[in-house]
């Protein structure tokens, strides 16, 4: 029996291809991915198999409609065949001054590393194919693959585990520090409606330090779906920051999921930004599991057409005197929709955390629709949280103030939405991330990236 | 410059202008003052083209233009400043990137280049000096966590960068203290020339000890009832506006 009884039937159909599928290949998806991932991937097909794809109708999707996007008849690469493209041809990134360590996952595969600017890196630093790694160092990916994502109930979770063969992989060892940032960009590429499933583990150790920058990008006008789990492990004194900027097109489906583990006195900064994007689900869940961690989880969708935008978050305090602060803002135009949750979970013995959560969201459009929920589970009696969700529209007064200033309506529309996406930008602390980041969001808010159907980061 | 005939203005279908005439010259300051909802406020919104007022009848024409064919944009670039009873706050939005922008939209009209940056700055350091406004301010959020004092200075620095040929104060008195008043009116005295023309909307007589009018008025009920020299404002310090208003019911 299926447990989704409530996916329309050709989702149902694909849900039930998808089982078929592996059931009939699981073998080839064996024999083309390490064993130390193979590990757990029954567990996760059955586990797949008894939640099937998650609906509106499961709490925690409430804000993601996904039919439509589930309905579509992906093709899917088992066998691991090459993809021909070389994205080190392809995208020259041209983020000036980024100065990045560069690697590019296309589609569900981990494309070989063949940048000379690669080679500078630290010494005991890996970052590879997870697929390849989990060959050379086995102990290594063992220790951390599935730690965190194989406990979530959640389809497209337990989906990912059946089927990723492969992903980036990044290891930052004991007191190491990354003096550049790291960048991943997810390439979609194919020439028929495609689905990719990878995997991402990202591990710093003690000490260790590192800057992430993910960027989603599709090239070709076919139907994607992306399903990418990605696990961070952030021991104790590390600092990591993680920025994830989504660059698609109107037929991607770009479902992700990020699960963070924060260790003693650890450091976190995620900023995931959508700027342009079909039907996206970010579900990005941080466990704080060490006392006196700093997190900050910020975000900011900017949707027209009509794009889907929902932002699942959680932040768990498990242990005392942690501080965490999430800011999300969306601005939607048109018949955008926008999703936010935040799930903010403070346990008995968390005395003296500190949660601030604020989501603020401006509709453009009477057509245009935001839904938001704060979650707070607060079981501690002694802390300070706070949350404060906001829907409104750009102010009139502010607009008339402008206007008899001799700035014209448009501009005027322009300076407020750009000002009030001002404190996301803030959040990003490579410099010339941050200069890039403001410009695209000028040009997007100007509509100018509107008919954008590849790469703008990177071309 | 400007001639306003016979207007009527409403706002959420009641009438607050009913049927009011000024005309203004270059190089003239005139005053409107008047009690409580006489409708002062609502004259300085519909001359700037606030949406939230109908203008029902009349006319306006400045310069021969009819302005209220113009956009509130349109209005300021062809020179008309007000400076604001409530000034609002922007957050997110740079005093210098606000500044600029509208300086540029004003060249852009008359068909100017952008200013230059060195230009820009030097112009900002002239006109900040003008009206004695703190360097900090300039570098923060428009009026964002500025003093009611810092926002009606800030007004005026904006009325000196933007160089109107007529300026709308609407209650800049209000919520001054003396010196900042002072501070306030001397930029405003320094600012006039043979060219532009003022209307200075005020409550009290004190602004008027600094800003010298040509011309005092009474707005009561949504007309202009009484025309005077700055003796008016005087007496009207002495008498309050009953007697006004007894002449003007008494008819």
């Amino acid at each position: 029996m299926l447990a989704s009884c409530c996916l329309p039937l050709t989702a149902k159909i694909m849900e039930q291809q998808y089982i078929n599928l592996y059931k009939q290949y699981h073998e080839q998806i064996k024999a083309n991915a390490a064993q130390v991932i193979n590990v757990s991937r029954d567990a996760s097909f059955e586990l797949f198999e008894k939640l099937g794809f998650p609906t509106s109708n499961d709490e925690n999707y409430k804000y993601s409609d996904l039919k439509d996007a589930l309905s579509a008849d992906y093709g899917l690469n088992i066998n691991r065949l090459p993809i021909p493209v070389n994205p080190y041809e392809v995208f020259s990134c041209d983020v000036p001054g980024i100065h990045s360590y560069l690697f590019f996952v296309v589609n569900d595969g981990f494309y070989p590393v063949n940048d000379v600017r690669n080679q500078q890196l630290p010494e005991g630093v890996i970052i590879g194919s997870l697929s390849e790694v989990a060959k050379s160092h086995p102990e290594l990916v063992q220790q951390y693959y599935g730690k965190l994502s194989s406990a979530k109930k959640d389809g497209l979770i337990a989906f990912n585990g059946a089927f990723a063969q492969d992903g980036f992989f990044m290891y930052v060892p004991k007191n190491v520090q990354l003096d550049r940032p790291v960048q991943l960009v997810n390439i979609m590429r194919s020439d028929v409606d495609f689905m990719a499933n990878s995997h991402n583990l990202v591990i710093l150790e003690e000490g260790a330090k590192a800057q992430l920058l993910v960027c989603d990008h599709t090239v070709d006008d076919v139907h994607f779906l992306s399903n990418r789990v990605t696990e961070v492990f952030v021991a104790q004194n590390a600092t990591y920051e993680h920025y994830k900027l989504e660059n698609t097109h109107i037929k991607t489906t770009n479902l992700s999921t990020l699960l963070i583990d924060q260790q003693t006195s650890s450091n976190v900064l995620a900023n995931v930004i959508t700027l342009h994007n079909g039907v996206t689900r970010n579900n990005i869940e941080i466990d704080v599991d060490g006392e006196h961690c700093e997190t900050l989880l910020c975000g900011m969708v900017i949707g027209d057409k009509k794009q889907q935008v929902d932002n699942f978050t959680s932040i768990i305090h498990n242990k005392p005197n942690c501080n965490s602060r999430e800011l999300f803002k969306y601005v939607l135009d048109d018949l955008s929709k926008g999703g936010f949750t935040g799930k903010l979970y403070v346990a008995r013995d968390a005395q003296k955390t500190a949660a601030f959560q604020t989501n603020r969201n401006i509709l453009l459009n009477k057509t245009a629709k935001m839904r938001t929920k704060p979650q707070l589970e607060i079981y501690a009696d002694d802390v300070k949280c706070s949350h404060g969700a906001t829907v409104g529209q750009l102010d009139e007064s502010a607009m008339f103030y402008m206007r008899q200033r001799g700035i014209p309506e448009k501009e005027a529309r322009l300076l407020l939405m750009y000002a009030f996406t001002g404190d996301i930008i803030d959040n990003i602390r490579i410099d010339a991330l941050q200069e890039r980041i403001k410009m695209l969001v000028e040009k997007r808010l100007r509509g100018e990236l509107s008919k954008c159907e590849g790469c703008i980061i990177c071309q | 410059m400007l001639e306003i005939k016979d207007l009527h203005a409403n706002i959420n279908g009641k009438e607050i202008l009913k049927g009011l005439n000024l005309v203004v010259r270059p190089g003239e300051i005139h005053a409107i003052m008047g009690p409580n909802g006489a409708g002062k406020s609502t004259l300085a919104s519909v001359l700037t083209g606030n949406q939230a007022f109908d203008v029902t009848h009349g006319e306006i024409s400045f310069y021969g233009k009819d302005l209220l064919e113009l956009s509130p944009e349109d209005r300021s670039r062809e020179g008309i400043f007000l400076s604001f009873q409530y000034p609002v706050e922007i957050p997110g939005v740079s005093m210098v990137n606000f500044m600029r922008t509208a300086v540029n939209e004003h060249r852009k009209y008359k068909n100017l280049d952008p200013i230059s940056a060195t230009d820009f700055l030097r112009l900002m350091r002239e006109k900040k000096e003008l009206v004695e406004m703190d360097n900090k301010l300039a570098n923060r959020s428009v009026n964002e966590g500025f003093s009611g004092g810092e926002k009606k200075r800030n007004e005026i620095f904006q009325m000196a960068m933007l160089d109107p040929r007529l300026s709308i104060l609407d209650e800049t008195d209000s919520g001054l203290d003396i010196d900042a008043l002072r501070i306030v009116a001397n930029g405003v005295n320094k600012l006039k020339t043979a060219d532009n023309a003022s209307i200075v909307i005020t409550h009290y007589q004190r602004l008027l000890d600094y800003i010298v009018p040509d011309f005092v008025h009474v707005l009561y009920d949504g007309r202009i009832v009484k025309s005077g020299g700055k003796e008016l404002a005087l007496e009207l310090e002495e008498r309050g506006y009953d007697w006004i208003k007894q002449e003007v019911d008494g008819k």
